[in-house]
């Protein structure tokens, strides 16, 4: 690529948003004020919690099964930074994506079938939890390989370049991923060549049962970033309107064609790695300490004591999503296993479908 | 006797290295504090210490990297690797610099290094942790690639590994590590040079290694019960292979069957296969058979998992065709 410096045009999609009045991607038609914004961010956290809590529930009865990894504790950072992308921006994230994945809009319904593995799953079953893909809202997976991702964002990113398209690849990572070779490659690449991609890695201090200070010689990940000349900052994960903001002003940025951009989110995730981990390497102490800074606890108590909800409204929450849970459950249930006969699909592209893929203009 | 698992066979063979040789260390990603993805090297840390338990950062092209350099600096590592989909970020490491360093240097630098990881489906981990690449591992000259398993190997193996000058990859199926059984209390260092009989018979040879061994010795049960007299043989080592044993089993039966968890096509089958027809045309009564893995990246529901890689029901009927029956 030559001409490395691509202009965005403003992204027509998202008009022109202040925080306080985007909402989720699921009806960002409608418009919200503050308050129903504020309202909607605390709903959505709490479906990822919810949802969570109830697959490790069916995973212990067997219906779930593989590595299952919660995102329970880190919902603000998903939430919050989801805000500020329009729906034809594309997302990468890692093998902890049923946050991420519900919060860009996939259905509940097809996230669960996925976690059975049944036939109606967001990736058809075939990927389970921790390969989310869907096609409709720009959801290139689910990563199960640490730092596999980075690289795909740089690719994606290229692609709306060299096409013009004002779009944003949001790259979503853990701090186990910053010591990679991909990592480094990959912010090089994408500062190198201006590429739209906002790198989001979500510090959870650990990378299994290795804290940040056994893994990294120099813990500031903004640091690592800055290196590549990639501006870059640091945010608190656990308060979901500071990540609206934060993610807000990068994605701005970003489609002004500055390159990339990098935040790091400190934030906690408060279950073991996966369902198979003792937690010996943490004190419960320590989680205990971030626990209290839960990111639905603190944002409910904000809103109910500053007037913006009331425990009736947060009440109400609970129960559509207790509804929504279960409905999702019912769905899964009442999915299809995929024919053994089919064992052999989707590993090649059948022909007719790659003549009909739209053709793009390059310019 | 001792009752024990895969897992503490394993650890007791890495226990008994560090002990014998200060020059062994251990390390990879989540060995110490964790105690290994795995469970493997669990209690070590506290044994040892950090010098010669070492949790490294998530950088396999890196750590494995230093394992070879630790090597040619007069170490003795044994680098811990989660899962065999992870060492395609050391594949570089171990084909570029692990497999020639030795050869491009006209025999002045060895690489006395271990490599250890787990390999294999039937978790429903789905693609990106399930699959057996052992077998590209064993297309490459330089290297030495076994895969224990039985609890004798994954105690013995470890040491006669150390020993080699070499680098020496170590494959773990994923779904070996529970396995419990008994082990003599004076369990020793094993040979890595030749494959076992782990049951004799007359009619047809069935040839596996690793995770499929229990598979094969199962389906031969079931066969027995039909007249079928099934010899299996355990492979072990994967690089070089012992032809002589398969020759001989192969010989006797005149017929085989060859039980292999990668993909069929340009596998470690295929070469067995290949080399058999080559050697020994005229002693086979029948063509050689073979159950592999559907050739599909390892799906996560457990219906397709099964279906995807090879099963004793597989194994009985590709045994029965070539003793020319059917059903
Ligand atoms: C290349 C690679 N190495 C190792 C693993 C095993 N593994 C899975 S998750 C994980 C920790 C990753 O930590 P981090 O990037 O901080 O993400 P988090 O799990 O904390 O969200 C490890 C070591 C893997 N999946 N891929
Ligand atoms: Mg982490």
């Amino acid at each position: 690529m030559t001409d490395a410096k691509v202009r965005l045009k403003p992204d027509t999609t998202s008009e022109t948003n202040t925080a306080s009045d985007r909402i989720a991607p699921s009806d960002r038609s409608v418009r919200l004020q503050p308050d129903e914004h504020r309202t909607r961010l605390l709903h959505e956290m709490i479906r990822i919690r919810r949802f969570e809590e109830k697959c490790a529930e069916l995973y212990s009865a067997g219906k779930i099964r593989g590595f299952l990894h919660l995102y329970i504790g880190e919902e603000a950072v998903a939430v919050g930074s989801m805000q500020a992308l329009s729906p034809q921006d594309a997302i990468v994230a890692t093998y902890r994506e049923h946050g991420h994945a519900l919060a860009r809009g996939i259905s509940m319904n097809a996230l669960m079938a996925e976690m059975y593995g049944k036939h109606e799953g967001c990736s058809r079953g075939r990927g389970g939890s921790m390969h989310v893909f869907d096609a409709k809202t720009r959801f290139y997976g689910g990563n199960a390989i640490v730092g596999g991702g980075l690289p795909l964002a740089v690719g994606l990113a290229l692609a709306d370049a060299l096409q013009h398209r004002p779009h944003v690849t949001a790259c979503y990572f853990g701090d186990g991923a910053v010591a990679e070779g991909e990592f480094h490659e990959s912010l090089n690449l994408a500062a190198l060549w201006k590429l739209p991609v906002l790198f989001l890695c979500e510090n959870n201090l650990y990378a299994m049962g290795t804290h940040i200070e056994r893994a990294q010689s120099q813990t500031d990940l903004k640091a690592k970033a800055q290196s590549y000349l990639i501006a870059a900052e640091t945010v608190d994960g656990m308060d979901v309107m500071a990540v609206e903001v934060a993610t807000r002003r990068a994605t701005e940025r970003i489609r002004r064609g500055e390159g990339p951009m990098f935040i790091e989110f400190r934030t906690y995730r408060f279950r073991a790695h996966s369902m198979f981990d003792a937690e010996l390497y943490r004190d419960k102490s320590e989680v205990e300490v971030w626990k209290a800074r839960d990111p639905i606890a603190t944002f409910s108590a904000t809103l109910t004591s500053g007037g913006q909800a009331s425990d009736v409204l947060v009440s109400a929450i609970e129960d559509t999503v207790t509804e929504e849970v279960a409905e999702a459950v019912a769905f899964a249930e009442a999915g299809t296993w995929e024919p053994v006969e089919d064992l052999l699909h989707d590993v090649y592209t059948p022909a007719r479908e790659a003549h009909t893929a739209p053709a793009v203009e390059v310019k | 006797m001792i009752t024990t698992t895969y897992r503490e066979a394993i650890r007791a063979a890495i226990r008994e290295a560090l002990t014998k040789d200060a020059r062994v260390f251990l390390m990879g990603e989540d060995v110490g504090r964790y105690g290994g993805a795995y469970g493997v090297s669990k209690g070590l840390l506290a044994e040892f210490g950090p010098d010669r338990i070492r949790d490294t950062p998530l950088s396999e092209s890196t750590f494995v990297g230093a394992g070879i350099g630790a090597a040619l600096g007069g170490m003795r590592p044994i680098v811990e690797v989660m899962t065999v989909n992870f060492s395609l970020l050391a594949l570089d490491q171990i084909v570029n610099n692990a497999a020639t360093i030795r050869h491009m240097s006209g025999g002045q630098f060895s690489i006395p290094l271990v490599i250890r990881m787990a390999t294999g489906a039937g978790r429903q981990l789905a693609a990106q942790h399930a699959h057996s690449l052992e077998g590209w591992y064993a297309h490459v000259p330089g290297i030495r690639v076994v895969a224990p398993a039985t609890l004798d190997d994954a105690r013995g193996m470890l040491w006669t590994a150390l020993e080699d000058p070499d680098p020496v990859l170590i494959f773990e199926h994923q779904t070996l590590y529970n396995m419990e059984g008994q082990l003599a209390n004076n369990a020793q260092a094993v040979d890595l040079d030749r494959a076992a009989v782990r049951r004799p018979g007359k009619d047809v040879s069935l040839i596996t290694y690793g995770g499929t061994l229990g598979k094969t010795l199962q389906a031969a049960e079931t066969l027995a019960g039909e007249g079928i007299d099934a010899e299996v043989i355990d492979l072990r080592t994967l690089r070089p292979l012992d032809m002589p044993t398969i020759a001989a089993s192969v010989k006797k039966t005149r017929r085989a069957v060859i039980v292999d968890e990668g993909w069929r096509s340009g596998s470690l089958s295929a070469e067995i296969s290949a080399r058999l027809v080559e050697q020994h045309f005229y002693d086979l009564d029948a063509p050689i058979a073979r159950v592999c893995s559907a050739e599909v990246p390892i799906p996560y529901p457990k219906h397709l998992e099964d279906a995807a890689i090879p099963q004793p029901p597989a194994i009985i009927a590709a045994a029965r065709e070539t003793m020319g029956r059917r059903g």
